[in-house]
């Protein structure tokens, strides 16, 4: 492949995978640990988040289109590298390695979360705490979006280290090194965040 | 026993070194193993080694063969020439001793560039990419430029680290984003826009250098696997080069766009 724009593609890959993708993220889990306080808390603040005004315009803008970009071209970022944990077991590579692994998963999982719930929502069917307790009521399905959360929290949290990286802002070994303490305690709260309202339905 | 025939039982019993390499004939033809045995010497070396099987080219089941192919320069581990992948990892074979390497020694050219023959690989993409970013300081004229700024002593000490390199091209092995589906110039060159960067005359051009490395197969092809500084045998600081021209394209980018005409500084 040979394109004279792969380093603006690139750059808007890292930037989109922060803002606005990962803040969607974070809220989305955020708003969903309302279930933790009962079924009316999460039906009132995802009927909030489902009917805020321009609520489509917002959804294609900050989710959709620059989700798409990130994941798509992100399948083939993917795709084009050779890894070598084998070779070189070293925690970064290992991170490396996973970034990608993660992120191939999120695409599967992301296509029929959406699928499950946003489609369903366009066909009619309410979207509520109901709905959610029903689908987590399958052990398979319950397995499968634990494994989800997870790996949004992880590509997020490593990701928010190579975005550091990436634009310059973290150079120095040292400094690189603070930055992946800071990460690993982000994916650690936001798995936690996650998981509980996971639980929360079941 | 006496000293010696100990000396005597010593000597019968002789030491040998296993060696199994990935040979090649031509550059498309398919690549095989072949085994050799050879006498153990003291302080051995790979490269002693293979001029031990060049002299007799005779594999380990007896069968006369051609002699094994490799490159080779230094021999002090300055030229990058003699760079292969020694029991799975890419070093040189000049300082790669015998007596610190686990058995059967297992040897394979570097193939993330075109195989030459048997353990000689061709890296011209690197010397082609370095006269893409521009790695020299123009000192020409059509008049005498006279003298260029002094350097200050304390970074001088620092860019000789950079300057290191040897372009031997173990970092590019080593990482997973230099492949036959990309076309990643490589952590050494990002370093050496560095470096080039850093000399008060070659500040002169540092925006054109920059530009070399926002283009296709630049910078922009890290994904941070950090393998490179890893793999150095040089000890060059890649990854913190990598992070230092993230943050000066990132600086130049907002320049093109955002900035005026004047781009120099
Ligand atoms: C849950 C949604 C997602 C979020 C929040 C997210 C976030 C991020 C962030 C912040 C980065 C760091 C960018 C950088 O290196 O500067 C990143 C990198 C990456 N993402 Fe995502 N991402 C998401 C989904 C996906 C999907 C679905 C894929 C598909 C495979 C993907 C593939 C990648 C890859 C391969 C990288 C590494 C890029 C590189 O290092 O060059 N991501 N992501
Ligand atoms: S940076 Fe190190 S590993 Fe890479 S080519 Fe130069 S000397 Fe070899
Ligand atoms: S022969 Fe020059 S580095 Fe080995």
């Amino acid at each position: 492949m040979s394109r004279e724009s792969d380093f603006y593609l690139r750059r808007l890959h890292s930037l989109l995978g922060i803002i606005p993708v990962g803040l969607f993220v974070t809220q989305h889990l955020v708003v969903n640990h309302f279930a933790t306080r009962g079924e009316e808390a999460f039906n009132n603040a995802s009927n909030f988040m489902g009917n805020l005004p321009f609520v489509l315009f917002l959804e294609w803008f900050i989710i959709y289109i620059p989700l798409m970009f990130h994941a798509f071209y992100g399948v083939y970022i993917a795709f084009t590298a050779k890894n070598n944990v084998q070779r070189y077991g070293t925690f970064r590579n290992w991170m490396f390695l996973l970034q990608r692994v993660t992120g191939v998963f999120l695409v599967i999982f992301i296509a029929w979360h959406l699928y499950e719930t946003r489609i369903q929502k366009a066909l009619g069917t309410e979207v509520d705490f109901d709905m959610m307790a029903n689908i987590l009521d399958n052990p398979f399905m319950l397995v499968f979006y634990i494994l989800g959360v997870l790996s949004a929290t992880f590509h997020l949290a490593n990701g928010l280290w190579s975005f550091c990286v990436t634009w310059g802002i973290a150079q120095s070994p040292r400094s690189q090194t603070i930055v992946s303490y800071i990460t690993i305690i982000a994916f650690l709260a936001l798995s936690v965040i996650g998981v509980q309202a996971i639980f929360a339905f079941v | 026993m006496s000293e010696q025939t100990t000396a005597v039982k010593e000597a019968t019993a002789k030491k040998t070194v296993r060696f199994e390499i990935q040979r090649q004939d031509t550059p498309d033809s398919n690549p095989y193993w072949e085994s050799f045995e050879i006498d153990y010497r003291p302080n051995m070396n790979v490269i002693s080694a293979l001029m031990e099987i060049r002299r007799n080219p005779v594999n380990a089941e007896g069968k006369k063969t051609t002699p094994v192919n490799w490159d080779m320069n230094c021999l002090e581990e300055v030229c990058g020439a003699c760079s292969m992948v020694i029991n799975g990892r890419p070093r040189q074979s000049c300082t790669a001793l015998v007596d610190q390497l686990t058995q059967p020694i297992r040897l394979e050219p570097m193939r993330t560039f075109p195989v030459v023959r048997d353990l000689v690989v061709d890296r011209e993409f690197m010397f082609d990419s370095l006269k893409r970013v521009k790695a020299w300081i123009p000192i020409d004229g059509t008049y005498d430029l006279g003298e260029g700024p002094r350097m200050p002593e304390r970074k001088r000490q620092w860019a000789y680290e950079l300057s290191k390199c040897m372009t031997c091209g173990v970092c590019l092995e080593a990482c997973p984003n230099v492949n036959d589906k990309t076309n990643f110039i490589g952590p050494a060159l990002i370093s050496q826009v560095r470096l080039f960067n850093s000399h008060p005359t070659g500040a002169m051009n540092r925006d054109e250098r920059l530009e070399t490395i926002m283009a296709d197969g630049g910078i922009g092809e890290c994904g941070n696997s950090q393998n490179c500084v890893v793999a150095c045998p040089k000890g060059i600081p890649l990854t913190t080069s990598i992070a230092a021209m993230n943050r000066a394209t990132t600086v130049q980018m907002f320049k093109n766009f955002f900035g005026s005409d004047h781009m120099v500084d």
